[in-house]
């Protein structure tokens, strides 16, 4: 073997290394998700079994991760659409009119990334129990706004910009409003940017267990906080635990993989090109 | 061109926007900031009172919080010179050309721990590093290594918290850098390969200062996740055994949410929002002068 081919054998094998590193806790997940409590409970572990589809019907069925499912996708993609209505005019204002305070302004939008829901979670809680939206789904769609907005207006401004102008000033010698401009002309253009940023805001708002912990104790729980009641108690069901992961996991892989280079950037929040 | 907008114009685009976010975001860190300096806790409502700066005062001498502030220090000063290291190797060996379609495969799965539920990631260390039933023991044991009770043990607890940080954000530090070594010009990365054949060197002189941004785009968001490091800790360990891997987000949930203690809490919240944003500013600071 030539030294050439050696070294692209010894990259190959790096890079399924690295991706056996990044796969094999779903592959773990998925399979402990078909194991009978007693296979899941064999020591050691088994790689060989019957596999069984009985975790999920009971934790579908039985114990409302169902439910919490839709909460999950009612506050998800509430949350989304309304970031959208929200964030693509200030998007476009951003990215075509000057104005003072204009840096500020950005600056304010972005630094949100940067603020822990916990330092929000409390005085809401108090907010809400006194405006009774506690365990609302409009308490969660409200306050996963402070991320999903954000999000919605770095990537679309980002969007606008790459529009030429000269389509907005043709549009503009022919009468049009900037209202119609941005309806009409620029908004279909940025369509990429508008579905980017949606499919990122839903996985960041599908992903949030704080508030939804603190904000919806019951009637308004969602799938992460659900998982995490599975651990109290002593009978640790594994099977039932994982089955539970792999239907919360599945729609967020899913659209990371559909949004996979735009990921970083939605992560970064503009400090990455 | 710049078009000339009326003030109604602005307003009405931008005022939605800001308009919102200044009612989900501002307005409760300013209630936050007033709580913070009463006595308020939801168990004892009758004794409700303005105190000042007490509670910043009782917060800053707490060891408790110092403790949990030390463990997040820890958390960060271990975990994301790993993830540097390790990002830094797949990045440079992403970024070589050839066997594209693996490179492709490789990004893509690179993709899948960082977009995982957090919560779910915490779910996962349970069941694979259980002591008895866990694959991670398994395997150990294959390389002779006797059962380790990673979630039980306080010592053990707090490295297993390490392994998953590194774990979940390890190839986004990879991607983050390896989005950096693209913004160097083919031309001189060509030139200094002619140059030199030590990779090093390469990495050294020609690739590192335009990684900077990058780098530093690394440490501020890994240092704001890891203040806001709640999800994965919580499911995982509950922040214990005993307070082993109570970090400073879940301090602050276990006084506010299981104590009832808001008061506290918030300015607990307040002391660590303060940091934050002191920790970017010093890093831009310090990294961003090198470059200029």
């Amino acid at each position: 073997m030539s030294a050439r081919s050696r070294g692209l054998v010894t990259e190959a094998l790096l890079l399924a290394a690295i991706c056996a590193f990044c796969v094999f806790p779903f592959y773990w997940m998925v399979t402990t998700s078909l194991k009978t409590q007693v296979v899941a409970l064999q020591s050691p572990p088994a790689w060989v079994f019957a596999p069984t589809l009985a975790n999920y019907v009971e934790v579908l069925f039985e114990d409302k991760v169902g439910v919490a499912l839709v909460n999950s996708i009612i506050v998800a993609v509430s949350t989304t659409l309304l970031a959208v209505c929200l964030g693509t005019p200030a998007a476009y204002a951003l990215a075509r009119f000057e104005f003072r305070g204009k840096t500020d302004l950005w600056f304010w939008f972005i630094t949100n990334r940067f603020v822990s829901p916990v330092v929000l979670a409390f005085p809401v809680f108090l907010i809400a129990r006194d405006l009774g939206l506690r365990d609302t789904h409009l308490a969660l769609i409200l306050m996963y706004l402070t991320f999903t907005l954000p999000i919605v207006i770095w990537i679309c401004t980002d969007q606008f910009r790459s529009i030429p102008r000269e389509l907005d000033e043709a549009a503009l010698l022919e009468g049009a409003s900037q209202w119609r401009i941005f309806r009409s002309v620029c908004l279909p253009l940025a369509m990429p940017g508008v579905a980017v940023s949606s499919i990122l805001a839903f996985i960041f708002s599908w992903n949030e267990l704080l508030f939804a912990y603190i904000l919806a104790p019951k009637n308004a729980k969602t799938a992460p906080a659900m998982a995490v009641t599975f651990m109290e108690g002593y009978d640790v069901p594994y099977g039932k635990i994982m089955a539970t992961s792999t239907l919360i996991v599945i729609p967020v892989l899913i659209f990371a993989l559909l949004a996979s280079k735009h990921l970083v950037r939605g992560l970064t929040m503009g400090a990455v090109k | 061109m710049t078009p000339k907008v009326s003030r109604l114009t602005l307003a009405a685009f931008l005022g939605p926007a800001v308009f919102a976010l200044a009612v989900v975001g501002i307005a409760p860190m300013l209630f936050a900031v007033w709580k913070s300096l009463h006595f308020f806790n939801l168990t004892k409502l009758a004794q409700q009172k303005f105190v000042g700066l007490d509670n910043y005062a009782a917060v800053l001498t707490d060891p408790v919080f110092w403790q949990a502030m030390g463990r997040t220090a820890l958390l960060f000063a271990v975990s994301v010179p790993v993830q540097i290291a390790i990002g830094l190797t797949i990045a440079l060996v992403l970024h070589r050309p050839g066997l594209t379609l693996w490179k492709t495969l490789t990004r893509l799965a690179l993709v899948l721990p960082m977009a995982t539920t957090y919560a779910v990631v915490g779910l996962l260390a349970q069941v694979m590093l259980n002591q008895k039933y866990g694959v991670i023991n398994q395997m150990l044991g294959w390389l002779g290594v006797a059962p380790i009770n990673f979630i039980g043990d306080p010592q053990n607890a707090f490295i297993a918290v390490i392994l998953w940080d590194i774990w979940q954000w390890t190839p986004f530090v990879a991607l983050v850098l390896l989005a950096g070594l693209s913004t160097v010009p083919p031309e001189i990365e060509e030139a200094a390969k002619l140059e030199t054949k030590s990779n090093w060197t390469v990495l050294r002189h020609v690739q590192l200062p335009y990684l900077i941004p990058s780098l530093v785009a690394v440490l501020i968001l890994r240092t704001a996740d890891t203040l806001k490091l709640f999800d994965m800790p919580f499911t995982m360990t509950r922040g214990g055994p005993g307070s082993a891997t109570e970090f400073i987000a879940i301090l602050i949930e276990r006084v506010g949410n299981r104590q009832f203690d808001i008061g506290m809490a918030s300015a607990q919240a307040m002391i660590m929002l303060a940091l934050t944003i002191l920790l970017a500013r010093l890093y831009i600071r310090l990294f961003y002068r090198e470059v200029r």
